[in-house]
């Protein structure tokens, strides 16, 4: 298997070199009889590549395969499959003893997070830089067949030198090296393994690339380093790979423990309830003057976020991309929800080709995985000019507006001001079949703004501060929606933790079923 | 948008008449017909203040706001609003033209103007008198000799009222000086007639000091300001600023309304206050009180007003001027005399006689004011922060507790204006029973959003020497020379601190386990209760071992035993826990996945990470952050705006250099270097508004 594989092979061999001339023998076969090799094995397990490299691994400020599997899991809780695999390669010296190691460079099994069952995998770097062997695969997809079996999700821990990514929770999609390895097998398990779609990544120490600087450097005479080409911060921040970046692996560890709780085990179990101490019924007051007197000011929409969940919980996705719409999971009454909100704190909250596919994903996630989603609009349109065009944002809103159409989980609206146009269409209105829509007071649904509207409509005549002035008597308010039936109804918006917490419990047995079809055509 | 504002306005207007149903107004005193409708031009808390005892009396309130202020509690609670313009105060609160229009659309007959703005502005008082509408407060001419400083202290020298005793002319040799000094009593200061910012200024407390202070003065000013002339006046060591609350109506009644006390200061601002001090004795305050109803009857003054004196150790006291408003402090005088002020104000302002006389003006107890800020008080004992409160829970559940504001959760604090949260006065039978009820009230005060001053106030109130009564207006700079750090815990506060967030910690980690409902896949209970915990707090690590049992945790932490029970509500900010049997409510400000826990204990923040055992070993080996080098980059202390920048790339700047000023709620800071560098770069530009924290410039 190893052949299809340029760069795990190279990393090897020159790891084989030095491995070569290290003279450590832990497991020296022979006149040891069967319990006693089997402990032995037991414990080089455990040591992976060895002390010296466990302390290497440490000094550069990373933990180990274990270290990572026994922070993530509940205490005690591991169980551990495969132990005793081995790697099958025989070229280049590699079938020698010392470069045996038993379990290869993955560990593997299943364990639970706060009481609920998980698989794990977990690629050690102390053994060939965690890179990929046949073996090594094997026992992924093992765990794989395992988890899809018994529905229980999957979370990989990623380091491995073969693609430099450093820990990353993430499914395989998006590791390139393992389709190769097992290519018909995978697929499969991606669409059973609920993290597949986040990967989370460490400041100053990630880096994911399809191909490194020095390809880069040789193809497009492009100078760039590593952090630059594919470094947390870029990930984050620029293309949209990566879903949350943290300062080490103990954060990561610790944040992934708390963000599992959010999730289902499968796409087939319903989102969890949690206990809530927070009153489901609990008016909050601050939300009656969030918004600004003036409707061109700008506000912070996690505010009314945080002040309306349950604990002011929020584990925000991709928090530093696009931040002109914000995402995130977080809990209502006891029960996960995704929220989905635009921002009028940058650009304005408008929607761009970025904050769309964003906001799109995030959506088609909630519905894959049985979560209701509640969406808090005030987005004055798309973003104009031939950047978007030329990008072709026509395709990509539309990919939120399909998101939307076609999930099929509860779907509540709040519209806090601005729904302009055809952006206001795509935000989970009314007309992609929302369950709940409210606007309140502050809501203006309209075409768009009264400015933009009274220079288009009066071109060129005079009194066009009068002509604005009745448009936004007119327009800019939840009244035109209203009467229409396109809002359900206009809410103080100190009762809209009341409101969404009453619906949630409503629609918690909503049926609704999409026409027979092999797969939608989303607009990729 | 003018057309969108008028449309507002007049929104208001109609839908709150048509709250109120028109019936006869009267004062609380039966039979005493009063005004029909008032306009308050304030704001926040002195305008929810005034709105209140109006609505008592039955009297229909005007508020007046700028723009930003339009969804302000004063605005809500008021009967009708008017907009008076934009933001900054010269053009809304300030703006007399457009005050006079919102009295004659609304017909208020009369204007209670609180203090600040306009409440000691004679040309607003007199407008109002030229169309005939009441000006709640004392006569121009009262306004007018009271404000001068230099003639009201020549009015209260003819008033018989104690002033400080100087020497008006030049002194001109050292035996000049030593006779005037012997004239007027040592101590003594000397200063220099043009002098400022405490050069050229010496204190002589004896004959010799006095020639060594009148050399070293007058050199000094001669080489500080070129002019060699030295004053004399006595000098008020540990002075005590202690004011006297008067009541007077039109025909000519006075009474004082005992003391106030309100010594503790910073940067001249009173910060906590009470009534009575515990410094007068009964005599002491009959003679400030009479001095300050004959300085009162001098001006002929009607109304409330406050003649504040500075007393010195020995209990003299002198005449510092007279204030021709309602104080801010004034609560606590209403709490221990049972009088409503702004209502005498009112009753006087129509012509009612006092209904009082002095022998009916008791001391009821104690009160104790602390004036809640919106700052920082770890910079400068205070500097102004901004920010909207994301929630706001006043400590209204206690009893003898009155908390005097106008903003509520989700307001917004400003750069515009006072960064005054609330009034926060606590009473009691003593002054004991007071000040424990003070730090209840403080520990039970919820405020996010923006950063407080409530560490300081706890801290001022459970100092030995505020409890003990000692205090002066130095009392900060003196018992914080390096600057307030917070509250020092001691070996057993600290291990509460400890125990009380691994407790917390392991409550949240029990409560992740709490999923309802039957599963497809079963989950494991969480069978476990003890756990090995570390708690870093500051630079330290603290091993702990705790183990549950009920509502309860019994904590083992440095070498002692802590049992912590609770309810244990995560939802709520208020965090209130039985410590070794002792109630203490705690606060949680944040609980992060990190472990990270941002706990208010003792009035004071302190962040802690609680982690297990095993993943503090394993955080051991996490590579440290390196911090920003502060030295090199300078940071907005507070938001505000720009008004200079002295520096541009490619200077060099000296240890100490001025680099800009910000200008925050009315107060200009200079922001220094702290070492001789060349500047790299500048990022921002005189004018412009930057926020806590906006990088400013960057040194080489």
């Amino acid at each position: 298997p190893f052949c299809a594989l340029t760069r795990p092979l190279s990393a090897i061999a020159c790891l084989l070199q030095t491995n070569i001339q290290s003279d450590c023998r832990w497991y020296s076969v022979s006149h040891l009889s069967v319990k006693e090799r089997i402990e032995k094995k037991r414990k080089a397990a455990q040591m992976g590549g060895g002390q010296k490299r466990i302390d290497a691994q440490h000094q550069r400020g990373k933990l180990t395969a274990r270290e990572r599997v026994e922070l993530l899991l509940d205490p005690e809780s591991f169980v551990e499959t495969d132990m005793f695999v081995e790697h099958r390669c025989s070229d280049f010296g590699m079938e020698q003893d010392a470069n045996k190691f038993p379990g290869d460079s993955v560990v593997t099994g299943r364990g639970r997070i706060n009481g609920r069952l998980v698989y794990v995998f977990s690629q050690d770097f102390t053994v060939f830089g965690g890179s990929l062997s046949g073996a090594h695969a094997q026992k992924i997809c093992k765990i794989m067949d395992q988890a899809l079996t018994v529905g229980a999700p999957v979370i990989g821990l990623n380091d491995s030198g073969g693609a430099r990514i450093q820990e990353g929770v993430e499914s395989l999609a998006g590791y390139a090296d393992i389709f190769l390895v097992h290519p018909s097998d995978l697929p499969h398990h991606g669409s059973l393994c609920i993290l597949t779609h986040l990967m989370l990544c460490l400041q100053d120490t990630s880096y994911l690339f399809i191909t490194g600087p020095d390809v880069v450097k040789s193809v497009t005479n492009e100078d760039v380093t590593q952090e630059e080409l594919g470094g947390a911060k870029t990930h984050t921040a620029v293309s949209g790979v990566a879903h949350r970046a943290f300062e080490n692996d103990v954060e990561a560890l610790l944040y992934l423990r708390d963000f599992f709780n959010f999730l289902p085990l499968s796409n087939q179990d319903p989102a969890p309830i949690r206990e809530c101490q927070d009153p489901s019924d609990r008016l909050v007051k601050s939300l009656d003057t969030v918004v600004p007197f003036e409707s061109t000011k700008a506000y912070d929409m996690l505010d009314i976020i945080h002040a309306v969940l349950d604990e002011g919980d929020f584990f925000e996705i991709m928090p530093t991309y696009a931040k002109n719409i914000v995402v995130g999971f977080a809990r209502m009454n006891g029960r996960t929800v995704g929220i989905v909100g635009n921002q009028p704190k940058v650009a304005s909250g408008c929607l761009d080709i970025n904050s769309s596919v964003k906001g799109a994903r995030f959506v088609r996630f909630c519905d894959a995985f049985n979560i209701p989603i509640i969406t808090f609009v005030d987005v004055p349109g798309f973003l104009p000019g031939t950047a978007q065009e030329y990008g072709g944002i026509i395709r990509h809103g539309a990919k939120l507006l399909f998101a939307f159409a076609e999930a099929t989980v509860p779907k509540i609206t709040i519209i806090t001001r601005k729904a302009y146009g055809g952006a206001y269409d795509v935000m989970s209105s009314k007309h992609l079949r929302g369950d709940m829509n409210y606007a309140w007071p502050t809501a203006e649904v309209a075409v768009m703004g009264a400015k933009g509207a009274v220079q288009i409509i009066f071109r060129g005549k005079e009194n066009q501060a009068e002509a604005e002035a009745e448009y936004v008597e007119k327009f800019a308010n939840p009244f035109p929606a209203a009467v229409r039936g396109f809002v359900d109804d206009i809410i103080e918006p100190a009762t809209t933790r009341k409101r969404i917490c009453r619906d949630l419990e409503v629609l918690a047995s909503k049926k609704q079923v999409n026409p027979w079809k092999k797969h939608a055509n989303i607009p990729l | 948008m003018s057309m969108f504002q008028k449309t507002k306005t007049a929104r208001y207007s109609s839908c709150r008449s048509c709250a109120v149903t028109s019936r006869t107004p009267y004062s609380t005193v039966p039979s005493e017909k009063t005004f029909d409708k008032i306009l308050i031009a304030n704001r926040g808390e002195i305008a929810c203040r005034v709105i209140k005892t109006c609505k008592k009396m039955g009297i229909q309130t005007v508020a007046v706001h700028s723009d930003v202020d339009s969804n302000a509690v004063h605005v809500k609670m008021a009967d009708e609003a008017v907009c008076v313009g934009p933001a900054p105060t010269s053009k809304s609160y300030l703006n007399m033209d457009a005050i006079m229009d919102a009295i004659r659309l609304t017909g208020a007959q009369a204007v209670h103007p609180g203090y600040g703005f306009l409440s000691e502005n004679k040309d607003f008082a007199k407008r109002l008198a030229a169309v005939g509408v009441t000006f709640i407060g004392p006569d121009t001419h009262a306004i007018q000799a009271m404000g001068d400083k230099i003639e009201s202290k020549l009015i209260a020298k003819a008033a018989k009222v104690n002033t400080i005793p100087g020497f008006d002319g030049v002194v001109k040799t050292a035996e000049d000086a030593v006779k005037i000094a012997q004239q007027i009593g040592y101590p003594v200061m000397i200063k220099a007639s043009a002098g400022g910012g405490g050069k050229g200024m010496r204190i002589a407390w004896n004959d010799e000091e006095t020639r060594e202070g009148f050399r070293f003065s007058s050199q000094e000013a001669a080489s500080s300001f070129g002019d060699d002339r030295l004053l004399i006046e006595k000098y008020i060591d540990n002075p005590r600023h202690i004011e006297i609350q008067v009541l007077a109506d039109k025909h000519g009644n006075v009474l004082w309304l005992n003391e106030r006390e309100c010594s503790i200061q910073r940067r001249n601002q009173k910060v906590v206050e009470e009534a009575p001090s515990m410094f007068l004795d009964a005599d002491t305050r009959r003679v400030m009180g009479e001095q300050a109803v004959q300085l009162a009857k001098a001006v002929k003054y009607s109304s409330a007003g406050t003649v504040e004196f500075l007393v010195d150790s020995k209990k003299n006291f002198y005449f510092l001027e007279m204030n021709t408003r309602l104080q801010v402090e004034h609560p606590v005088t209403e709490c221990i005399t049972g009088l409503d002020l702004v209502e005498q104000m009112i009753r006087i302002a129509k012509g009612y006689q006092l209904q009082q006389k002095q022998e009916d003006i008791p001391i009821n107890g104690w009160a104790i004011e602390s004036r809640v800020y919106a700052e920082d008080p770890f910079k400068s004992f205070g500097l102004p922060s901004i920010g909207r409160l994301s929630q706001y829970q006043e400590p209204l559940k206690l009893s003898h507790v009155r908390v005097d504001s106008g903003i509520e959760e989700g307001s917004d604090i400003n750069i515009y204006y006072d960064p005054m949260i609330s009034k926060l006065v606590t009473y009691g039978a003593t002054r004991a029973e007071a000040l424990a009820r003070m730090e209840d009230a403080l520990d039970n005060y919820v405020i996010r959003g923006v950063t407080h001053n409530i560490p300081l106030l706890r801290e001022i109130i459970t100092h030995p020497r505020f409890v003990s009564g000692d205090i002066s207006t130095n009392f900060l700079p003196e018992v914080y020379p390096e600057g307030f750090k917070g509250h020092h815990l001691d070996e057993d506060r600290c291990r509460e601190l400890l125990a009380s967030a691994a407790a917390l910690h392991v409550t949240s980690q029990l409560y992740s386990h709490k999923i309802l409902g039957t599963q497809r896949v079963s989950s494991a209970p969480m069978d476990q209760n003890n756990w090995e915990l570390c708690v870093e707090l500051g630079q330290e690590l603290h091993d702990i071992e705790i183990s549950k049992s009920g509502n309860s945790y019994i904590v083992k932490v440095d070498g002692g035993q802590v049992e912590v029970c609770g309810d244990w509500n995560l939802a709520s900010p208020l965090l209130p826990l039985t410590i070794n049997g002792t109630c203490r409510m705690l606060q949680c400000l944040s609980k992060e996945s990190s472990g990270n826990i941002v706990l208010q204990y003792m009035g004071t923040l302190f962040k802690v990470r609680v982690l297990s055992k095993l993943t503090a070993k394993l955080n051991s080996y996490m590579p440290e952050k390196v911090s920003e080098d502060t030295s090199s980059i300078l940071r907005s202390p507070m938001p505000g705006t720009v008004v200079a920048m002295s520096v541009k790339p490619g200077d060099t700047v000296a240890d100490g250099q001025e680099i800009c000023v910000i200008e925050a709620m009315k107060m200009q800071n200079s922001l220094t270097a702290v070492k001789q560098a060349k500047v790299k770069s500048v990022h921002c530009q005189p004018g412009e508004t930057v926020g806590e924290g906006d990088l400013l410039v960057e040194l080489e």
